[in-house]
C-alpha cells in the first residue's frame, strides 16, 4: 500500500506524489520502502544500483518534518540506509552504485529539532554518503526537485557526481528565494537581477551549472511525469556518471576540474595552489 | 564561616587569573593554542586572497577573508589550527574562507597518507554560509565535510566551539563530524539559528529573543550533558589548550559520534515529541561523555 497516495489526514483530496517518489517509483518500481526515506534497488547500466529518496511523511512524529524535508528521523534513516549498502557489499570486489534522488525543500526548522541534535542527524547522513564514496561505491546525486541548503548537504552533496534535470522546480541553493529576499531586504525581482551578475546567488539551474559543480544538466525531461524515453535518457546519464566515477578518484576533486570551475571557482583553485606552494616552501 | 569566605576568595582569584579565550580574535586564538613560539600563518593577510564576490556587492573585503590558517606545534607534534574570525561577516563561509579550510584539511589528508600526520584543530565561530556567496559557500562546506570524514580516519580532528557567535548552518554538521568537540557554556551549537526558526516556524515555535531558553536548548552545558560534545571547559586559554592536547594524546575514538546510528535512532524512538524539553532530554540522553578531563 502506497501511503503517500492515501488521502491527507482528515481531508478528501489525495496528496500528489512528490518528485522524489515519482522518480523512485519510475526507476525502482513500487517497493516496500516506507516514508520518509525510500531505499530500493534498480537495474542501472547492466548492474544493480541502490536508489535512495526522501519523501513527504504525513505520519511523521515530529510535526516540523512531515514534508519532503530532512529532519531528525530523515537524517538518521538516510545514514542507516546508506550504511546498510556499505555493509552488504563489504566483501564485494565491485561496490554497487548508490543514487540519491534529490527532492528536498529544506532541513526541518523547529525547537525540538535543534534540541535533539538535527545537526548530528544530518552529519550522520553526510558521514554515511562520504564513507560509501571512500569505500568505492560510485555515489551519484540526481536532482529532480529542490536541493536546498542543509538538506542537500545531508542528501546528495557528498556524491562523486551530481546530475540535475533542467526542468521547472529543480534548484540548488543555500537559502530559499523568499527568505533570502526578506533577509537581504530586496524584492524578488532585485534578487533575481543580482543573480545575473553574482552567479553563486542565482536561483536557476542554468546558473548553478556555470559553477562547475554539476557533471551533467539533463534537458528535455518531464520531471513530473517522465516518459519511457525520459527514463532512458536519465538511465543513460546515470550509467555514464557511474562509469566516469569508477575511472576517477574517490574524493570531490572532479568538481574543480571543469572549464566552468576554472572560470567561476577560480578562487577555490587558487587557494589550493598557493597553499600547497607555501606548505612545501616551509 | 571563615572557611567559606576563604574558598569564595580562592574562587574569585581563580576567575581573575583566567585568560579569556572568547575575547581573543581568530589569530590570537590560534597563537594561544599552539606551542609557544611555533605559530606561523599560511595564506595570511599579505597574500591578499580575498572574496571575488563581495566587492561586486559593495562590501569591503578582508585580506584573510575571515579564516586564519596557523601552522605550528602541539606538544611538539606538527599541528594546524584553522580559526574562523567571527568579527568579519559573522564568521560566515564564503568561497575563499571555505576553500582555505577545505584546502588545508585536504593537504593534511595527503600528509597523513604519506605517513606525516599533522594534528588538525578547527575553531568554529560561524553562522554558516555567507549569503552573498550562497552556492559557493555551500559547495565549500560540502568539501570541508568530505575532508573531515577522510582525515578523521588518520588523525583525530578536534573542533572547538568557544563562542560568542557559536556554530550554525552547514558548519554545525562539519563540527558534528569531528572526532572530538570542545565547548564552553557560552558556546552554542545548532543547525538553524534561533532567528531563522522564529522566521520559518513562528514565535510560538521559538522565541529567538529568549536567550535563556536558547542556551538551555543548544548551549554548551546542555550539549555536554547530553553527550553531543566531549568536553566542557571554562572560558580559559590554559584549560582549552590543555584539553586540546589531552584529546590528541587520547588518540582516535573507536567510533565517531556521527557513526552511532543504532544508538541515536533508539534514543530518538524513546522521545515523546509532545513533551520533550531540555530537562527530559538530559534524562534520556544522560551518558558519560566519551572522554573527560582527568
Amino acid at each position: 500500500m502506497d501511503h503517500a497516495l492515501k488521502p491527507a489526514t482528515g481531508g478528501a483530496a489525495s496528496v500528489p506524489p512528490s518528485r522524489g517518489r515519482i522518480w523512485f517509483e519510475a526507476l525502482a518500481g513500487t517497493q516496500s520502502a516506507r516514508a520518509p526515506v525510500l531505499s530500493g534497488s534498480a537495474e542501472m547500466a547492466g548492474e544493480r544500483a541502490q536508489l535512495i529518496a526522501v519523501v513527504p511523511d504525513p505520519q511523521q512524529r515530529f510535526p516540523r518534518a512531515s514534508d519532503n524535508v530532512v529532519g531528525l528521523e530523515q537524517g538518521w534513516l538516510l545514514a542507516q540506509a546508506v550504511r546498510a549498502v556499505i555493509e552488504a557489499d563489504a566483501a564485494a570486489p565491485i561496490k554497487r552504485p548508490i543514487v540519491a534522488l534529490v527532492d528536498v525543500k529544506s532541513q526541518a526548522y523547529g525547537r525540538r529539532e535543534e534540541l535533539l541534535g538535527i545537526h548530528l542527524a544530518c552529519a550522520a547522513a553526510v558521514d554515511a554518503y562520504a564513507s560509501a564514496r571512500l569505500a568505492g561505491h560510485p555515489v551519484i546525486a540526481l536532482i529532480v526537485g529542490p536541493a536546498m541548503s542543509g538538506a542537500f548537504l545531508a542528501h546528495g552533496y557528498q556524491a562523486n557526481r551530481i546530475l540535475a534535470l533542467d526542468s521547472p522546480g529543480t534548484m540548488v541553493h543555500a537559502m530559499g528565494r523568499e527568505a533570502a529576499a526578506r533577509v537581504t531586504r530586496r524584492s524578488l525581482e532585485a534578487l533575481d537581477a543580482l543573480g545575473e551578475t553574482i552567479i553563486p546567488m542565482a536561483y536557476s539551474m542554468q546558473a548553478f551549472n556555470q559553477l562547475g559543480l554539476l557533471s551533467e544538466l539533463i534537458s528535455g525531461v518531464n520531471a513530473d511525469a517522465p516518459s519511457d524515453a525520459d527514463l532512458d535518457t536519465v538511465r543513460q546519464a546515470l550509467g555514464a556518471a557511474i562509469a566516469d566515477t569508477r575511472a576517477g578518484a574517490n574524493d570531490l576533486s572532479a568538481r574543480l576540474g571543469s572549464p566552468a570551475a576554472h572560470k567561476n571557482r577560480a578562487a577555490s583553485i587558487e587557494v589550493r595552489r598557493r597553499l600547497a606552494q607555501q606548505w612545501q616552501a616551509e | 564561616m571563615s572557611h567559606s569566605e576563604s574558598s569564595h576568595g580562592a574562587a574569585y582569584e581563580a576567575i581573575l587569573a583566567r585568560r579569556s579565550f572568547i575575547e581573543l580574535g581568530a589569530r590570537e586564538r590560534a597563537r594561544a593554542l599552539l606551542d609557544a613560539g611555533s605559530f606561523r600563518e599560511l595564506l595570511g593577510p599579505f597574500d591578499h586572497l580575498e572574496s571575488p564576490w563581495l566587492p561586486l556587492q559593495g562590501i569591503v573585503c578582508q585580506a584573510d577573508d575571515g579564516v586564519v590558517i596557523a601552522k605550528g606545534a602541539l606538544d611538539g607534534e606538527p599541528a594546524v589550527v584553522l580559526a574562523i574570525e567571527s568579527a568579519f561577516q559573522g564568521g560566515s563561509i564564503g568561497e575563499v574562507s571555505g576553500a582555505k579550510i577545505a584546502a588545508t584539511l585536504e593537504l593534511l589528508l595527503g600528509e597523513a597518507e604519506a605517513g606525516r600526520p599533522v594534528r588538525p584543530v578547527i575553531l568554529f565561530e560561524t553562522g554558516g554560509v555567507r549569503l552573498q556567496e550562497a552556492n559557493l559557500g555551500l559547495a565549500a562546506i560540502a568539501e570541508i565535510q568530505a575532508a573531515i570524514v577522510a582525515l578523521r580516519r588518520h588523525v583525530p580532528v578536534v573542533g572547538v566551539i568557544a563562542g560568542m557567535v557559536g556554530c550554525f548552518g552547514g558548519m554545525s554538521l562539519a563540527a558534528a563530524l569531528c572526532s572530538y568537540l570542545i565547548m564552553t557554556k557560552q558556546g552554542r551549537l545548532g543547525m538553524n539559528g534561533p532567528e531563522v526558526i522564529e522566521q520559518e516556524a513562528g514565535i510560538e515555535e521559538l522565541n529567538a529573543s529568549d536567550r535563556r531558553l536558547i542556551w538551555s536548548l543548544i548551549g554548551g552545558e546542555q550539549r555536554a550533558a547530553t553527550g553531543m560534545v566531549d568536553v566542557l571547559v571554562e572560558d580559559d586559554v590554559e584549560q582549552l589548550a590543555a584539553s586540546v592536547r589531552e584529546l590528541f594524546a587520547a588518540g582516535r575514538p573507536a567510533q565517531a559520534r556521527s557513526e552511532r546510528i543504532a544508538h541515536y535512532l533508539s534514543l530518538l524512538a524513546r522521545v515523546d515529541p509532545a513533551t520533550i524539553d531540555a530537562a527530559a532530554m538530559r534524562q534520556l540522553y544522560n551518558e558519560e561523555p566519551s572522554w573527560t578531563m582527568p
